[in-house]
């Protein structure tokens, strides 16, 4: 046994190394951006490892559902059965809407509206770093998407993508410290800024002067603007609300519309539709 | 034989890998014990030859990769405290194995205040008490952890 490390090179000699090439990586990673050749593939590099993680979950899964009764499952079926009659007719009201709509934006001379591509992707149940807010889904680079693409569930936004790798891709949710999205109140049309502060259930309004018309229940919308969200998608709801006239801004927390906690199934949205909207 | 026990390493360390990837009950999520880094505390106390920090660096980064945290932070605090470790393993070996465990908790919770302390500057974090559970129960799972190890790798014959 060769115990003596005198023959390979010594312990300090290794941890500067390792040290110099950490900072040289955590400085490459924070001040460098997009999804460049290298990030792409080190992200590919750990998704089996991912997958393999999610397999007890998915065995679970598969486990509680072989154990619903017929009956369950025949209430399940009645109960989306009927709900899809429901959407079915909004859907038929809708399709004649969005006709009217794109005649009349035509007569205004206004832009056509534009439709996004859709993609669902499944959530990954793996452990994320504790000190942020993301989530792993199991779609990547071949299936189109890229980096910064918006994501939402059936009830609101979720957020966006933040790394993409080959099979794999990590979302950022909009309740993350460094994440804003660009909302307006969908009852008077006012622009504003929604951040995360850290919390699953809170999201903070910023830089809100204390003349703003913003009540308790005000819902709010993606505003469309930054480019990165289409326009009109629920985002949170105002919960609170502090006027005090001691601090620069009013302090306005709302909450998520979407369930960020028990996210399962999600919808990433596509960029570039125009091509399609304008065929049609 | 040299190579049989390098892949019987990284399997072990493969496995630690899943467990602090698999997902748990929310309510226990706070107190999940950091398995990856006992596995290789427990390597480079047992072969400090073979397991040291170009093993932690290497499995630091593939932690950063899977957990989605910005790159470097795991691999740097990993190879600090696996320095820690390998520098005093002839020490660190004397001690009972209770005594282990609140070295190894020590070691822990200065993983957990440089990993806070990185991010902090990073990601805008702050600190709350409750980030240091995880060294108290990896603590206690020092010795079953150890006792398991030994027998895998007195079993395989990993020297």
């Amino acid at each position: 046994m060769n115990l003596l490390f005198g023959r390979t090179i010594s312990l300090q000699l290794r941890l500067s190394v390792a040290v110099v090439l950490s900072v040289l990586l955590i400085f490459g990673d924070r001040y460098t951006q997009g999804g460049t050749l290298v990030r792409t593939s080190l992200h590919t590099l750990v998704s089996p490892l991912l997958y393999f993680a999610n397999v007890p979950y998915e065995i679970f899964d598969i486990g509680a559902k072989s154990l619903h009764t017929r009956d369950q499952l025949r209430q399940e079926n009645n109960l989306l059965k009927e709900k899809q009659l429901l959407q079915s007719e909004q859907l038929q009201q809708l399709a004649f809407l969005k006709k009217e709509n794109q005649e009349l934006r035509a007569l205004l001379n206004a832009s056509a509206r534009q439709s996004n591509t859709r993609l669902i992707a499944q959530v990954l149940s793996v452990h994320s770093n504790p000190y942020s807010h993301q989530v792993v889904v199991n779609r990547g680079t071949i299936d189109g998407i890229t980096e910064g693409q918006a994501v939402i569930d059936e009830m609101g936004v979720v957020g966006q993508l933040a790394q993409v790798g080959t099979t794999t891709s990590r979302v950022l949710l909009m309740t993350d410290i460094t994440h804003a999205t660009p909302v307006r109140i969908l009852r008077n049309d006012v622009r504003t800024v929604i951040e995360g502060i850290g919390k699953i259930n809170s999201l903070k309004l910023s830089h809100v002067p204390h003349s703003l018309d913003v009540r308790i229940g005000d819902v709010l919308v993606t505003s469309g603007l930054g480019g990165v969200f289409p326009e009109g998608y629920p985002v949170a709801v105002v919960t609170n609300i502090n006027r005090d006239e001691g601090l620069p801004f009013a302090q306005v927390y709302a909450e998520p519309v979407a369930q960020l906690d028990r996210i399962r199934l999600l919808v990433v949205l596509g960029k570039s539709a125009q091509e399609t909207l304008s065929n049609d | 034989m040299i190579k049989r026990s390098y892949f019987l390493v990284a399997l072990s360390i493969f496995f630690a890998l899943v467990m602090a990837l698999m997902p748990l009950p929310i309510s226990a999520e706070p107190f999940r014990p950091d398995w990856v880094l006992l596995v290789l505390m427990y390597w480079s106390l047992a072969v400090p030859h073979r397991v040291n920090i170009g093993w932690a660096w290497i499995t630091g980064l593939v932690i950063d990769l899977a957990m989605g945290s910005p790159l470097g932070v795991n691999s740097l605090t990993y190879s600090v405290c696996i320095y820690i470790t390998v520098s005093n393993f002839q020490k660190i070996r004397n001690f009972s194995i209770w005594q282990q465990a609140v070295l190894i908790g020590l070691f822990l919770t200065l993983y957990h205040l440089l990993q806070f302390w990185l991010n902090h500057f990073l990601l805008d974090i702050y600190f709350s008490p409750h980030y240091l559970w995880p060294a108290f129960t990896g603590m206690l799972c020092w010795p079953w952890i150890f006792l398991l190890l030994r027998k895998y790798r007195r079993q395989f014959r990993i020297r």
